[in-house]
């Protein structure tokens, strides 16, 4: 591994094909060939992995002054003087020869191959091949396609043994499950016996497939590449917002491919995500509005379902109204919905989170950080969240990249071991309810001398000790590491860490696909467009809004005890199932029976929809165009590649209906619309254009990379300081981004923002309000410990029984399902078999699980996981309470 | 003919029945030399080694004191690896080194690494070699408990760790990437040189010196006796005595220590001492002058002194000491089949041109023994060889990672041009009996 870290400015020049070309120092040659147009064939190279110089297809002439020799391209770095020869008789032959050599063996079964049309060996062949084989001999037989896991097919017959699969299970993805096998011609790739390449990121080993070997059971024999139509897109299975293509024929999404982008996915994707384009088309999508008749729910006519909701709108006071869902939108949707209820409804009830993430003032108002400087070489990372490889799945691919490669060193402090234990410098497991005294004992001045929730003390101090060596500021990604433990134990640490350490920075670790997004247009208490509070922006709204809320509103457990008190009279789900999702089942089922009215905005009927009086049917993910925001607060685009079910709508359309129905015009007739208001008027956003969207596949970070603010220098010189200033606030404001694009070249000078708002003051105008910032959250208290208790870790796997999941056909089935697990020592106290049978007692409710002994749960506690068929573990769970404590016992 | 007179060097113990044993090994001057290495200074001791010129036995003949000064300086660990995985067919003499001496290898070991400063040493033992294993690690065990291997050895602050390690049946983990890898618990599939050498990035990615078993059994007789002893004997570039292993049409078969360099293949297959002539007295069609990855030679070449510069320059190599001799009733064809199917089953599979084109090599061969020959197929076989070794140079150069791909090239190319008449014969004699080639249909596969 390289061991300097010296920025390389200096060019290298090599000689290729008589051409002067300068490369970077250390780059390989294949890579700077290719950068000066001239591309060198090759199958078994990929530049986000190493290489290998496998299929010897990029064998190029080199002389390096010892005359000149074939060399691989993919394993030469450039070295000054080196002249290459990519078109010389000798390399063509070679080249030639290895294509020959590659194709012997290949079955010429093209037109029924997946790949067929998108190839490179096809491509290849077509291009440079000869139109026969010289083999007359009988080619290798195996046996046609074998399943290596539920998800992907393996055709030994196809393979050219590139490696490329192989490589990435191992040193990208960590789950080295395939494998060669035998050698010489018989070699072949297969997994162990028994055990499948059960990886969450087998798909892109089907992606990297240079042939047709690997195939994907949700594609296989659906589409030809020339019939499908492609456009590039923001996945939304989780808030990592990893850029994929699109492609879609006869009106069908087919598949999903990841794009290679530098700040997020580097071209790599999760199998949900991947797989998720089987949920597009699901079964049981809405394609028609429904409304509760005597007869259950039954199809209605648009107008009369609309009618209805302005109906039950319109009869209740705003602070009987309520909002709760806002992930599944894009932003325009979430910005619509949020100028609907707080700008037109007035009310202030409104949460896009189901009491499982964070509130938007920490989200939104911790020092942020973004992926890449994350994973920036030889930082310091600290896990206080959910387990990236369940929850974030790509993270987790950076965040291993980052450890194996870059020397960041990783430390983990999470009440259950996670899926990136295994890569963690140390790893703490505190009983829940206790993180906050961990992290004060890590930040103290002086070692801790007692064991500190639950974590020996020598532990703490080596892990105390690598903190404080760290080198610069400690990156954390924050998120709820367990969703039975309250919310308050995650602020309090954080509070902790940046109190102690005021550089601190953080990656909000919140899992559902546009949850950032929803929380910067305002789908949460206390929240306006823009990542301001409502105290703080409340003039600025009121300038361009018909009203703004008169006080802040409740968050989603407030609404549901609300409603369960009788205190809401519409209840609007917005893309949201509660008694799913919000993990007290028992306070979203009251809720759900208390609300008068209950409006779904939905693409699907879910269990919480399924209880509605009017569902709306929307249009979901690639059926609409629009922007959605990672958790970096990065906006990327996100396309529409089919139609919508039926009439299914985009919610801002249904938002916009639904307000001119209560006498209110929003002013949108495209998504456009919204775009252009959010960039005028939120003022994280202001600059934010739809030209500047899509003229940036990687996505616009906000604010970072908004365009400043510029002003005419010539103009301000002359004129009157102050009204110069405005005039070119407005003109940007208007013009957006093609306005700074086209002036880039000059040095534009960002207004002071303290001027700014001396100047709107000057002219009567309300002052830009500053962004939310997260304030100091109180200290938690622990809870004393029941030695005869265990606390409950309630965590969250992949494959879950969500909509995303459950609408495909070969991801439905992967949701593991779900026992108690508690420590070996625990385990073996209780005195039952593996896999027996034990009741579990909350102050809720008594459950019969199966139980497993797990080395990765601490002694004392026991983890299960939420949101699996065969065991509601929400019903354990009283959101009120700090922590869970369950009691144990066998069944005899 | 004229055979040489001089002292048996490393095959010195061959005679005894207990030749094994530490106590004949001590008996006969063992780790004699070790004591003596021990008193004097590392640099000296790798001197000693330079000043013997003596050539690596492993196939490529590398002067071992060059190899060893490859190491960067100041890096460490390194490792000393001993490459046991004797495979080359027609080769045999390791196997007889670790059988039959294993201490003298040991006692090898030790100095080397006392040479180079290695704690530790791998001994890599083929997988078959059944009782050259049971030999070493008895041996082994025996040196341990003497205290010639170990902690502070023979009361000093030397010590070495000797790991022995069985080989899993793979021809390529003679290679020594191949055998790092294998080493590490991998797939026995070479490294790419470059960008790492095993010298500066080996085992571990540490420096890493790779031995043969043979080489490395010479140096207690440098050490007692001193370099310029050993460097006297031999001829030209090639000095000391060598093992070579002759097989095939001879009348006695057997491995034979002669001086390096002086010796004629025609002393080596002929004399009474040695192969004893051709079997039936018959006359000698060709013979294989180092394993067979070796291009063949023929009559005229018998005169030739086994000396690595000559043998190189007249187009073949000495390789790993292996002759395999073919007398007149040899079918050519037959023979470059049999070559090839050795080298197709041994390819690793880890880079295209061998992998694909030593089988297909074997499949047109085998067609054309199976009476389906064409004309055309000599102009496809040794096009064939050019896309694994282009232009069918010697030395070969290789469009593969490691140089076992044009292993299969070089002896048939030689024997194709050599023999062309009788490859002629087969594709007329099966053109006359026959109308074309089979279509191939594939077999019928079953879906699970």
């Amino acid at each position: 591994m390289p061991e300097s870290e010296a920025p390389a400015v200096d060019g290298v020049v090599v000689e290729i094909n008589g051409h002067e070309v300068v490369a970077r120092k250390g780059e390989l040659l294949i890579d700077a060939a290719e950068r000066a147009g001239t591309y060198i064939p090759r199958f078994c190279y990929h530049e986000r992995m190493k290489p290998v110089g496998m299929c010897r297809m990029c064998l190029v002439e080199v002389d390096t002054g010892r005359g000149p020799a074939l060399q691989p391209s993919c394993m030469i770095e450039c070295t000054p003087g080196m002249k290459v020869e990519t078109e010389s008789e000798i390399t063509k032959k070679a080249q030639d020869g290895v294509l020959e050599f590659l194709l012997l063996n290949h079955p010429l079964d093209c037109p029924v191959c997946d790949k067929g049309g998108e190839c490179p060996l096809q491509d290849q062949t077509m291009a440079f091949g000869p139109g026969e084989s010289r083999m007359v001999e009988e080619k290798r037989h195996k046996e046609k396609p074998i399943p290596i896991s539920d998800l992907v097919l393996l055709d030994r017959e196809r393979c050219i043994l590139c490696d490329r699969c192989t490589r990435f299970a191992k040193d990208v993805a960590g789950d080295p499950l395939i494998h060669f096998i035998h050698r010489g011609n018989n070699t072949e790739i297969n997994t162990f016996p028994d055990e499948p390449f059960a990886s969450y990121f087998s798909g892109n080993t089907v992606q990297i497939c240079p042939v047709g070997a690997l195939t994907a059971s949700t594609y296989r024999f659906k589409a030809r590449p020339w019939d499908l139509d492609t456009t590039e897109s923001t996945c939304q299975g989780c808030s990592v917002g990893c850029r994929i293509s699109i492609d879609s024929s006869r009106d069908q999404v087919q598949r999903y491919s990841g794009v290679d982008i530098d700040p997020v996915n580097w071209g790599w994707l999760c199998d949900k995500g991947r797989f998720s384009s089987e949920a597009v088309a699901a079964e049981g999508r809405l394609s028609e509005p429904l409304l509760r008749t005597a007869a259950g729910l039954t199809p209605a006519r648009w107008s009369d379902a609309l009618a209805a909701a302005a109906k039950a709108l319109s009869a209740a006071s705003s602070s009987a109204i309520a909002f709760i869902g806002g992930a599944r939108l894009t932003n325009e949707d979430a910005y619509a919905w949020a100028k609907l209820a707080k700008g037109v409804l007035g009310t202030d009830n409104v949460d896009a989170q189901l009491a499982d993430g964070l509130p938007a003032e920490a989200a939104l108002g911790l020092p942020r950080t973004t992926i890449d400087e994350l994973c920036a070489p030889g930082g310091t990372v600290l896990l206080l969240g959910p387990d990236p490889k369940e929850e974030l799945p790509v993270l987790f691919l950076r965040l291993r990249h980052a450890v194996e490669n870059d020397r960041v060193t990783l430390l983990e402090i999470s009440p259950r071991s996670t899926g990136i234990t295994s890569l963690a410098k140390a790893s703490l497991q505190p009983r829940p309810g206790e993180t906050g005294d961990l992290l004060r004992a890590l930040t103290a001045s002086v070692d801790a001398d007692r064991d500190i929730a639950g974590v020996p003390a020598d532990r703490v101090n080596a892990v105390r000790a690598l903190l404080a060596a760290a080198n610069g500021p400690i990156k954390v990604v924050l998120g709820r590491a367990s969703l039975s433990e309250s919310v308050a134990v995650t602020l309090d640490a954080a509070t902790v860490l940046l109190e102690a350490r005021p550089d601190t920075v953080f990656l909000p670790a919140l899992r559902r696909a546009n949850i950032h997004g929803a929380l910067d247009m305002g789908l949460a208490p206390g929240m306006l467009p823009g990542r301001v509070t409502l105290e703080s922006a409340r003039d600025w709204f009121a300038e361009c809004w018909p009203t703004v809320p008169a006080q802040r509103g409740l968050d989603t457990v407030g609404i549901l005890e609300a409603a369960a008190a009788g205190r809401i009279d519409v209840l609007v789900l917005l893309g949201a199932d509660p008694l799913a999702d919000v993990p007290d089942a028992d306070l979203a089922s009251r809720g759900l029976a208390g609300a008068r009215t209950v409006i779904s905005v939905d693409t699907l009927l879910n269990s919480s929809s399924a209880q509605a009086d009017i569902v709306l049917a929307a249009a979901g993910f690639a059926e609409k165009a629009g922007t959605t925001t990672n958790l970096e607060g990065r906006v990327s685009s996100l396309s529409q590649r089919v139609t919508p079910p039926g009439t299914a709508r985009p919610d801002w359309v249904l938002a916009t209906e639904l307000a001119s129905r209560l006498g209110t015009d929003l002013g949108f007739t495209s998504h456009v619309d919204v775009l252009a208001e959010i960039g005028s008027i939120a003022p994280a956003h202001l600059g934010l254009t739809a030209e500047l969207v899509a003229s940036s596949p990687s996505g616009v970070l906000v604010p970072g990379e908004l365009p400043a603010p510029i002003v005419d220098e010539e103009e301000a010189a002359i004129g009157d300081e102050v009204s110069a200033a405005a005039d070119a606030v407005d003109v940007e404001v208007a013009d957006g981004a093609s306005e700074v694009e086209t002036d880039g070249g000059e040095q534009a000078e960002p207004i002071d923002p303290e001027l700014l708002a001396e100047l709107d003051q000057a002219e009567g105008a309300a002052a830009q309000p500053a962004l939310v910032a997260f304030s100091a959250a109180p200290a938690v208290v622990s809870p004393p410990v029941d030695s005869y208790s265990f606390r409950l870790v309630a965590t969250r796997k992949l494959y879950d029984q969500g909509t995303i999941v459950q609408s495909g056909n070969h991801l439905a089935g992967l949701a593991p399902g779900t026992s108690v697990r508690v420590s070996p020592y625990d385990f073996d106290r209780l005195g039952v078999e593996a896999g027996g049978t034990v009741s579990v007692r909350s102050p809720r409710t008594m459950m019969m699980m199966p139980i497993h002994a797990d080395a990765g749960v601490a002694r004392g506690t026991a983890a299960v996981v939420v949101n699996q068929s065969d065991h509601q573990v929400s019903n354990l769970v009283n959101i009120t309470d700090l922590v869970t404590e369950l009691r144990i016992e066998t069944t005899k | 003919m004229s055979t040489t007179e001089v002292p048996r060097i490393i095959t010195s113990r061959f005679d005894h029945e207990d030749s094994h044993t530490l106590a004949r090994y001590e008996a006969t001057g063992g780790y004699q030399a070790l004591r003596k290495a021990i008193g004097m200074a590392p640099a000296a001791v790798f001197d000693e080694v330079k000043a013997a010129s003596l050539l690596g036995r492993g196939g490529a003949g590398f002067p071992a004191g060059v190899k060893w000064g490859l190491a960067p300086a100041e890096v460490w660990p390194r490792y000393l690896v001993v490459n046991g995985d004797e495979s080359e067919p027609g080769t045999y003499k390791d196997r007889l080194l670790m059988e039959r001496d294993p201490h003298q290898l040991i006692e090898g070991v030790l100095l080397a690494c006392y040479a180079i400063g290695c704690g530790q040493a791998f001994l890599y033992v083929r997988g078959e070699m059944a009782l050259a294993q049971e030999h070493i690690a008895a041996a082994l065990n025996d040196a341990y408990a003497a205290g010639y291997v170990g902690r502070n050895i023979l009361g000093t602050d030397f010590s070495v760790d000797v790991v022995l390690t069985w080989g899993a049946g793979a021809y390529i983990v003679g290679e020594e990437t191949a055998l790092i890898e294998s080493l590490e618990g991998n797939r026995g599939m070479p490294r790419l040189k470059p960008p790492f050498f095993p010298a500066a990035k080996g085992l571990y990615m540490q420096p890493t010196i790779v031995n043969n078993v043979e080489t490395l059994s010479n140096l207690p007789w440098i050490i007692s006796n001193g370099g310029e002893a050993f460097a006297a004997l031999g001829a030209e570039t090639s000095r000391g005595t060598r093992m070579f292993a002759v097989s095939g049409h001879v009348k006695t078969p057997g491995v034979f220590e002669v001086e390096y360099g002086v010796t004629t293949f025609r002393d080596l297959i002929f004399s009474p001492q040695y192969g004893g002539g051709i079997r039936n007295d018959n006359a000698i069609k060709a013979f294989i002058p180092g394993g067979a990855s070796a291009p063949w030679f023929f009559e005229e070449h018998l005169d030739l002194p086994l000396e690595k510069v000559t043998v190189d320059r007249a187009g073949s190599m000495l390789g790993s000491g292996a002759i395999v001799v073919m007398d007149e009733t040899t079918d050519a064809v037959k023979a470059c089949l049999r070559v090839v199917r050795f080298f197709a089953r041994e390819s690793c599979g880890k880079c295209t041109p061998c992998r694909e084109g030593t089988t297909w090599l074997e499949k047109i061969l085998q067609r054309i023994l199976d009476g389906y020959g064409r004309p055309s197929d000599l102009a496809l076989l040794m096009d064939v060889c050019d896309n694994i070794s282009p232009g069918i140079a010697w030395p070969p150069k290789q469009t593969t990672i490691c140089p076992l791909g044009p292993s299969a090239v070089s002896p048939i190319a030689s024997a194709m041009e050599r023999f062309r008449s009788e490859f002629d014969a087969r594709i007329t004699q099966a053109e006359q009996t026959r109308i074309s080639v089979p279509v191939a249909f594939p077999k019928a596969v079953t879906h699970a």
